[in-house]
C-alpha cells in the first residue's frame, strides 16, 4: 500500500541510516473536500427515509478519530424490520418479473453514480470508520462502483453462470454488514442480489451507517423501485430481529465467526438459504527464495491496510528459518516509516481504529501477547492524536502455535511473526487453524507456488501479493471462516436457486 | 431578410481515430426514400481498407492490453453516447429506409443495449469460456481465451446501425479491434457512428468504419494476411463464399450467417458469438515443492 519505501536502500543497524517518525514530518494534506451530514438520518424503507416518531431512539455514529458524534442515526426497533421485510416483500414480484436487462441497467446507473460521487463517499467512510482517506479513495469506493458495474452485467446472462439450469431469485434477503468496509461490504451484497431479482433488507453495523445510507440516495437518484433495497440502522438487538425475521427467504452476514455461527442457527432454525464471510487467522508465508522487499510491502498491506480490520489480513506471519532475522529487520525498518493519524491526511498509512471497544480488543490482546512470553515490537515513532482511538503497528516475535495471538483474530494492527523450516511445515502450521479465509505465499519458484497453493486450505490464496480484490475474483473462506463465496461467477450462487 | 443556409455535416470515413476522407477521393449519393440526394458518404477504396487494417492492428495489443473492466466500461460508454444521439440516427434511418419513426427509435434503442450487453460480457466472457483442467500428474492446467487480433466486420444491409454494432461488438468485448464496412444499403448510420466512437474513450484504431461497396471489397478482404478473423451476416451467397475462401489465406476465422435475427437477444447477445473471435490459450505449470 506504500510507494515511498521501495527504493529506498537495506537498513543497516544504525549510523547512516534514514530515520522517520519525529524527525522527519510531512506537511499535512487534508483532504478538502466537505462532506454535508444531517443532523439526523432516519431509515430508508420503501424508497424513503423514515421520519421520527416520540418513541423513535437515536444513537450517535463516532468519528473514531476526534471522538467527535458525526450525527445521530436511528436505532432500529422489530416494527422497523417488520415495515422493510414487507416493503421488500411487496418490491420483490415487480422486481423479478423486470427483465434481467432492465434490472442491470438500474445497476449500471448506480455504479455510474458511486463514481461520480466517489470523492464524498471517500471522505464520508474516512470520517465514519477511521480508515486513511488513501484507502477509501483507491480501494473501497472504486471497488464498490466495480461490483455495480460487473454484476449488472450478470442480470442478464445468469444463465450463462448456471447452464443447465433456470436460476431464479430466493426472494428477500437479509444483509448483516460489519464495520470495516461499510460501503464496499454493502456493495458486495446489493449488487449480487440485485442482479440475481432478490429484494433487499440491510442493516449497516452500528459504528458505520453513514455511507450505506449516502448509497440509499443514490439508489432514489437512480430511480430504483421503492422497497428493492430497505436499509435499517441499529445495533446488534436490530441485527438480531432482521435475522430472526421470518419473512426472509435468505439471510447473508459478514462479521465475526461468533456471531455468524449465530446467524448459521437463525437460518437452520427456519430452513433457509445463508451466505457468511467470517473471521480469519490468514497465514502469510515467506520463503528464502522470495524477494524480500516486495515480501515486506506484502506483509505491510497484508496485516496493517485497514489498521489490520481485515477479516483476511495476513495476521499470521511464517518466515523460514534461513531469512527470519532479515525479514524481521527489514519490517522493522519499513514500518518505522508507517504514518499513524488523521485519517482524512493523504500522507496517513493508518488510520484510527474504528470504535472505543474494538480498541479494547486490541489491547487486550497486547497484554496477552506479552504475558504468555511474546515479545512485542512498536517500531513506528511519534506522538498518536490525544483524541480519538489509536494503536499504533506492531508485531509480536517469539510466539508460540499455541499462544492465544496466534489463534485467535485481533483484527487491529498485530502481527504474529513464526518460523518454519520446510514447505511441509509451513503448509501443516499454516492449516492448523479452524479458520480459512486467505493465505499469502511469498517465492520465487512458481512449482513451490502452486504446490503450496494447492495444499492450503483457504478461500482465497495470494502468490506474491496480498489483499487484492475484484468483483470478477469470489471471496470467501473455508471451515470456519464462512460458506458461499462474493464476486466473481461463484459468488451469484448465494442469490439464486434452482 | 435571407433565410439562413444550414451548415451540413460532412460524412467521412473514421480510422485509426480520426475522419479521413477516402483517399480515392469518391463519395456515394444518399438519398431519402422519395429518391432525393440528401448528403454522401464516402465510396472507400482497397487502400482505405488496408489503412484502416495497419490501424487496427497497431491499436490491438493495447486494446487487449487494457483491464476487462476497462473495455467494459468503454463500451457502456459507447451505449451512454448512442443514447444521446439516438434521435440524430432515428430521423436519419427513417429519412433513408422503408422503416417508419417508431421502427427507428426501436432499432436505436435495441442497439444501445446490444453495446451494454457487450460491455457486461468484457469481464465475464472468459469466466463463462474458460476453465481449469484436471490433467494428469501435478500440474496446474488452466485454458482462458484471448482475443484473436483483427476483426473485419461486413455488416448486413438492414437493419443498419444494430446489425453492425451486433457484428462489432462481440469482437471488441474481448479485445479485439475491429474493420467494419457498414451497410451498403444505408451507410449513414455508419458514418455516424464514428462519431459515438470518437466521444466514447474508444482508443483510436480500435474501431474503424468504412463506408463502400462490397463488390470493391469482400475480395481484398478475404485476402488480406493480417486479418485474423471475418464475420458477416446477410450477404449475397457470392461474397460469403468469397470469405469463406479466405480462410485458405491465412487461416483466418470466419464466420457468415446466412440470415440474423437482430432482435433476437437471446441469439445475438450470447457468449457463443465471442467464443468464434477467441484463441483458446492453455497455460501448464507443475506444482513441486
Amino acid at each position: 500500500m506504500n510507494e515511498h519505501a521501495s527504493s529506498q536502500t537495506e537498513p543497516k543497524a544504525d549510523a547512516r541510516s534514514l530515520r522517520f517518525g519525529e524527525s522527519w514530518d510531512y506537511a499535512p494534506a487534508p483532504e478538502s473536500v466537505k462532506v454535508e451530514i444531517a443532523e439526523k438520518y432516519g431509515h430508508y424503507i420503501n424508497g424513503k427515509f423514515t421520519t421520527p416518531t416520540k418513541t423513535t431512539k437515536f444513537f450517535g455514529s463516532i468519528n473514531p478519530s476526534n471522538e467527535k458524534v458525526l450525527c445521530k442515526v436511528t436505532q432500529g426497533t422489530k416494527k422497523d424490520v417488520d415495515k422493510a421485510v414487507d416493503a421488500a416483500k411487496s418490491a420483490l414480484t415487480g422486481w423479478k418479473r423486470l427483465s434481467g436487462k432492465e434490472r442491470g441497467k438500474y445497476l449500471y446507473r448506480i455504479a455510474r453514480r458511486i463514481q461520480e460521487r466517489a470523492r464524498e463517499l471517500a471522505v464520508l467512510e474516512s470520517m465514519d470508520g477511521g480508515k486513511p482517506i488513501r484507502e477509501s479513495r483507491d480501494v473501497d469506493v472504486p471497488l464498490a462502483a466495480q461490483h455495480f458495474f460487473y454484476h449488472a452485467g450478470w442480470a442478464d446472462k445468469l444463465k450463462y453462470a448456471f447452464p443447465n439450469r433456470d436460476p431464479q431469485p430466493v426472494g428477500v434477503c437479509g444483509q448483516i454488514i460489519p464495520w470495516n468496509f461499510p460501503l464496499l461490504m454493502a456493495a458486495w451484497k446489493i449488487a449480487p442480489a440485485l442482479a440475481c431479482g432478490n429484494t433487499v433488507v440491510l442493516k449497516p453495523a452500528e459504528t458505520t451507517p453513514l455511507t450505506a445510507l449516502r448509497l440509499a440516495e443514490i439508489f432514489d437518484e437512480c430511480e430504483l423501485p421503492a422497497g428493492v433495497v430497505n436499509i435499517v440502522t441499529g445495533d446488534g438487538a436490530t441485527g438480531q430481529a432482521l435475522a430472526e425475521h421470518k419473512g426472509l427467504d435468505k439471510l447473508a452476514f459478514t462479521g465475526s465467526t461468533s456471531v455468524g455461527k449465530k446467524i448459521a442457527a437463525a437460518a437452520a432454525e427456519r430452513d433457509i438459504p445463508c451466505t457468511l464471510e467470517l473471521g480469519g487467522k490468514s497465514p502469510n508465508i515467506i520463503f528464502d527464495d522470495a524477494s524480500i522487499d516486495q515480501a515486506i510491502e506484502g506483509i505491510i498491506s497484508g496485516i496493517y491496510f485497514n489498521q489490520g480490520h481485515v477479516c483476511c489480513a495476513g495476521s499470521r506471519l511464517f518466515v523460514q528459518e534461513s531469512v527470519l532475522d532479515e525479514v524481521i529487520r527489514r519490517l522493522e525498518w519499513r514500518m518505522k516509516s508507517l504514518r499513524v493519524g488523521d485519517p482524512l491526511d493523504k500522507n496517513t498509512d493508518v488510520g484510527a481504529i474504528n470504535s472505543k471497544a474494538q480498541l479494547a480488543t486490541i489491547n487486550r490482546y497486547l497484554k496477552i501477547g506479552s504475558e504468555e512470553g511474546a515479545e512485542v515490537h512498536v517500531p513506528g515513532g511519534g506522538e498518536v492524536p490525544a483524541k480519538g482511538y489509536w494503536c499504533r503497528p506492531c508485531f509480536f516475535t517469539g510466539v508460540q502455535q499455541s499462544h492465544q495471538i496466534a489463534r485467535e483474530e485481533i483484527f487491529g494492527p498485530v502481527l504474529a511473526v513464526m518460523s518454519f523450516r520446510t514447505p511441509e511445515e509451513a503448509i501443516q502450521r499454516a492449516n492448523n487453524t479452524p479458520y480459512g479465509l486467505s493465505a499469502g505465499i511469498w517465492t520465487d519458484k512458481g512449482s513451490k507456488m502452486f504446490e503450496l497453493a494447492g495444499k492450503l486450505k483457504a478461500g482465497v490464496i495470494w502468490c506474491n501479493t496480498f489483499n487484492r480484490f475484484d468483483a470478477a475474483s469470489p471471496f470467501g473462506g473455508y471451515k470456519e471462516s464462512g460458506f458461499g463465496r462474493e464476486g466473481g461467477m461463484q459468488g451469484l450462487r448465494g442469490y439464486v436457486k434452482f | 431578410m435571407a433565410q439562413r443556409l444550414s451548415v451540413a455535416k460532412t460524412y467521412k470515413l473514421y480510422i485509426g481515430g480520426a475522419f479521413p476522407r477516402t483517399e480515392s477521393g469518391r463519395s456515394i449519393a444518399i438519398t431519402d426514400t422519395s429518391g432525393k440526394t440528401i448528403t454522401h458518404v464516402c465510396h472507400a477504396s482497397r487502400k482505405d481498407f488496408r489503412n484502416a487494417v495497419v490501424a487496427a492492428r497497431s491499436a490491438q495489443p493495447g486494446w487487449m492490453g487494457r483491464d476487462a473492466y476497462n473495455r467494459s466500461q468503454i463500451l457502456y460508454r459507447m451505449g451512454e453516447m448512442l443514447e444521446g444521439k439516438g434521435e440524430e440516427f432515428a430521423q436519419l434511418i427513417k429519412r433513408t429506409t422503408d422503416a417508419d419513426l417508431r421502427t427507428a427509435r426501436k432499432e436505436v434503442e435495441a442497439s444501445v443495449d446490444r453495446l451494454v450487453a457487450y460491455a457486461g460480457w468484457a469481464d465475464k466472457f472468459s469466466q463463462v469460456l474458460g476453465c481449469h483442467n484436471p490433467v494428469v500428474g501435478p500440474y496446474y492446467n488452466f485454458t482462458v481465451p484471448e482475443a484473436t487480433g483483427v476483426v473485419v466486420a461486413v455488416a448486413p444491409d438492414e437493419p443498419s446501425l444494430l446489425g453492425l454494432i451486433t457484428l462489432m461488438a462481440p469482437a471488441l468485448c474481448s479485445g479485439s479491434t475491429v474493420v467494419a464496412l457498414g451497410s451498403e444499403k444505408h451507410p449513414i448510420a455508419t458514418s455516424v457512428l464514428g462519431e459515438v466512437c470518437a466521444t466514447s474513450d474508444v482508443p483510436g484504431g480500435a474501431i474503424n468504419l468504412l463506408t463502400g461497396q462490397r463488390d470493391e471489397l469482400i475480395e481484398h478482404i478475404a485476402n488480406h494476411r493480417d486479418v485474423n478473423a471475418v464475420v458477416g451476416a446477410g450477404l449475397s451467397k457470392k461474397h460469403a463464399a468469397a470469405l469463406r475462401m479466405g480462410s485458405s489465406e491465412n487461416i483466418k476465422r470466419v464466420r457468415i450467417e446466412d440470415s440474423v435475427d437482430f432482435y433476437d437477444d437471446e441469439a445475438c447477445e450470447s457468449p457463443w458469438r465471442i467464443e468464434p473471435l477467441v484463441e483458446m490459450k492453455t497455460i501448464w505449470h507443475p506444482s513441486a515443492t
